[in-house]
């Protein structure tokens, strides 16, 4: 399949009052046309950071894109001038936002904030743009097409909202589509009706999604490749199979061990991991889970590790190979 | 089991928020039936789940139990005593031996004061150690909760979501409660965070002797904590059963649509599951669906669930469940 987006040595920081925060420290990926990739990892751990730089919409200052090439069919988004990445952003490579009370605009209707980006970027008049929305809103599922178009958002309950948010995000068809824990803020029932939708239009549309979770059931069921963040870092990545079936970093293993499961009884005690997720001001010269790690060695301490092949397709960033507990 | 061995009786409990309109004379117009008729004991010891989603009157439910919401109709029975009628002094002496802790650990700490006089409020309240002693309690409960007892004169905000949440469980346990309402006390945490604070509720359990009436949405975690676990839908509990007959057999189409869409974190059997999608949203607890309140959303549902309210039926093993098709 054909290469769509690839993301070389990302780096993202804060400058704030209390010092530089590394959000996001050279992450490197790639995306292929109609690939579905899970990007998971507890809050701060910068996943979110690491594709709101990919759309270029880190408030500047305090944050600053560092380093890193983010290449989109050839061309380096970071280069291109602001023009340019509007024309991109929202008509190549959209995105969906966690929280479906807050990102839409309470003052206009769902009509007009639709139709907005299929004026903007497909240059459609008013007309053609109402016929545009109707269809989209259908196709995520709203009812009544014709009365929901000139209604405000308040009108809409949770899911709706989200419904409204794809229904936007797909207005112009985009090629990427990135979902930033879009389902974090709804109950279970609603969330399944959400990822059945995107897998559907997915499916129809071709397009690619990443999505971004903190739960690593969402991503079990939906994604074909899988990274696992943590403090800013890449520590794992490979095909969903192998992450779930033959997890390697120890901050994966525990996290899958520590997760109970609606499918099974258990009667044993959760497996915890120690401590707290690491403050991203400043970073220890070693690997950032060593304080946390049930494999630490000496090692750990002085050098971060870096991705290292553990597989076909799989790559993880640890000094041990925790199959046999030993230093690689 | 027997009667003995019930610390709380539930029956027939409503809570309505009246809705009213007018500024000077106000006219109620209508109710929102947050809780709309609960029937359950729970035992001695045990861990009773009650899940649900958003708005099914859950929470509203815990805080009726405790009194901090009057309830509308029905009794709340604790070890004999009818928390319904209790009023002043002899409510709040209840209140030492039944406790909450809240979801929200940024909200439920008061900032302005240490953590020793927010641990050591309930001692202070109902008189249960002089101040001298009131110190050592405090260090003895934060090393109960595998805090630090140095931590004893910070105050709330130098502390993480999961550190707080520890305080939250300290001040519930300082009275030495029997039971404990925990509304989503682990909702608001890192997914590495909550393991631990679950573990923590097991050994206190053990080591303390507590009842506890856990309420959250989080189905999987539900099952690993709980002992039974009760289903509510609009106000109603649905079905109620032992955790792994209800999860495994799930027999209200609520139940079985609810579990079916908890994503389980294991690629292979996730495309082995099927999931029931439900149609549309909750629909509102102001005016909820005549007959069965699940008919609208319901797949299996007949024309006798839009007029008969189903009855609560048990269905052997302690299994009970309410709906018309089973």
């Amino acid at each position: 399949m054909a290469m769509l987006l690839e993301v070389r040595d990302l780096t993202t920081r804060f400058h704030t009052l209390d010092g530089v925060v590394y959000a996001v420290n050279g992450i490197s990926y790639t995306l292929e046309e109609g690939q579905t990739l899970g990007i998971v990892g507890e809050s701060g751990c910068g996943k979110s950071v690491s594709v709101l730089s990919v759309m270029r919409l880190i408030p500047e200052p305090p944050g600053k894109i560092a380093a890193g090439q983010v290449i989109y069919r050839g061309q380096d988004l970071l280069k291109v001038d602001e023009a340019q990445m509007q024309q991109i952003r929202g008509k190549e490579i959209a995105m969906v936002f966690q929280d479906p009370m807050t990102s839409l605009n309470p003052v206009l209707t769902i009509g007009r904030q639709i139709s907005e980006a299929l004026m903007v970027h497909m240059g459609m008049s008013q007309e053609q743009a109402y016929q545009r929305t109707s269809e989209l809103l259908d196709m995520v599922g709203i009812p009544q097409t014709a009365d929901r178009y000139t209604n405000y958002p308040h009108q809409f309950s949770g899911g709706m909202r989200q419904r409204v948010m794809i229904a936007m995000a797909l207005a112009c068809m985009p090629s990427i589509l990135i979902a930033d824990e879009p389902t974090t803020a709804l109950d279970v029932t609603i969330q399944a009706q959400i990822i059945d939708l995107v897998k559907t239009l997915r499916d129809r549309l071709g397009m690619a999604v990443i999505w971004i979770t903190h739960d690593l059931g969402i991503i079990a069921g939906l994604a074909e490749k899988v990274i696992v963040m943590y403090a800013g870092f890449i520590v794992e990545r490979g095909n969903v199979d192998d992450i779930y079936d033959d997890p390697r970093h120890p901050y994966t293993l525990a996290l899958l061990k520590s997760l109970p499961r609606v499918d099974r009884s258990s009667k044993e005690r959760l497996a915890t991991i120690p401590g707290l997720p690491p403050d991203l001001l400043g970073l220890p010269p070693g690997c950032p889970f060593t304080t946390r790690c049930a494999y630490v060695v000496e090692r750990c301490h002085q050098e971060n590790p870096r991705l290292e092949p553990a597989g076909l397709g799989h790559e993880v960033a640890c000094w041990v190979d925790v199959t046999t507990g030993r230093e690689r | 089991m027997s009667d003995d061995q019930v610390l709380l009786k539930v029956q027939d409990l409503k809570k309505h928020f009246p809705i009213t309109r007018g500024i000077l004379i106000q006219r109620q117009v209508g109710a929102v039936r947050a809780v709309d008729g609960i029937t359950f004991d729970i035992y001695r010891g045990e861990t009773l789940g009650l899940v649900g989603e958003s708005g099914c009157g859950k929470t509203t439910a815990g805080r009726t139990i405790l009194q901090l919401y009057r309830p509308t109709a029905g009794r709340v029975i604790f070890d004999g005593t009818d928390l319904t009628v209790l009023k002043g002094n002899a409510l709040r002496h209840m209140r030492q031996r039944i406790q909450m802790i809240f979801q929200d650990p940024y909200a439920s700490l008061n900032p302005r004061i240490t953590i020793a006089r927010i641990i050591g409020e309930p001692l202070r309240v109902h008189k249960l150690a002089s101040p001298q002693d009131q110190v050592e309690r405090v260090q003895e409960l934060l090393h109960l909760v595998r805090l630090n007892p140095r931590f004893i004169n910070r105050y709330p905000h130098e502390f993480s979501g999961g550190q707080r949440q520890r305080i939250g469980i300290a001040r519930a346990i300082a009275s030495n409660p029997e039971f404990i309402v925990c509304d989503e006390p682990i909702s608001a945490l890192d997914v590495s965070i909550q393991a631990q604070v679950v573990n923590l509720l097991e050994d206190l359990q053990d080591q303390l002797g507590l009842t506890y009436l856990f309420i959250a949405h989080d189905l999987s975690m539900v099952r690993h904590i709980c002992n039974r676990v009760a289903v509510m839908y609009l106000g109603l509990i649905v079905e109620l059963a032992a955790k792994d007959e209800l999860y495994d057999h799930p027999l209200h189409p609520y139940t079985q649509a609810l579990l079916s869409a908890v994503p389980v974190p294991d690629p292979k059997a996730e495309r082995k599951r099927r999931r029931i999608i439900l149609e549309g949203d909750v629909p509102s607890p102001v005016n909820p669906p005549s007959g069965c309140r699940f008919h609208t959303r319901c797949s299996r549902a007949q024309e006798r669930c839009a007029q008969e309210e189903p009855t609560w039926q048990d269905v052997g093993g302690g299994h009970f469940v309410a709906c018309h098709v089973v």
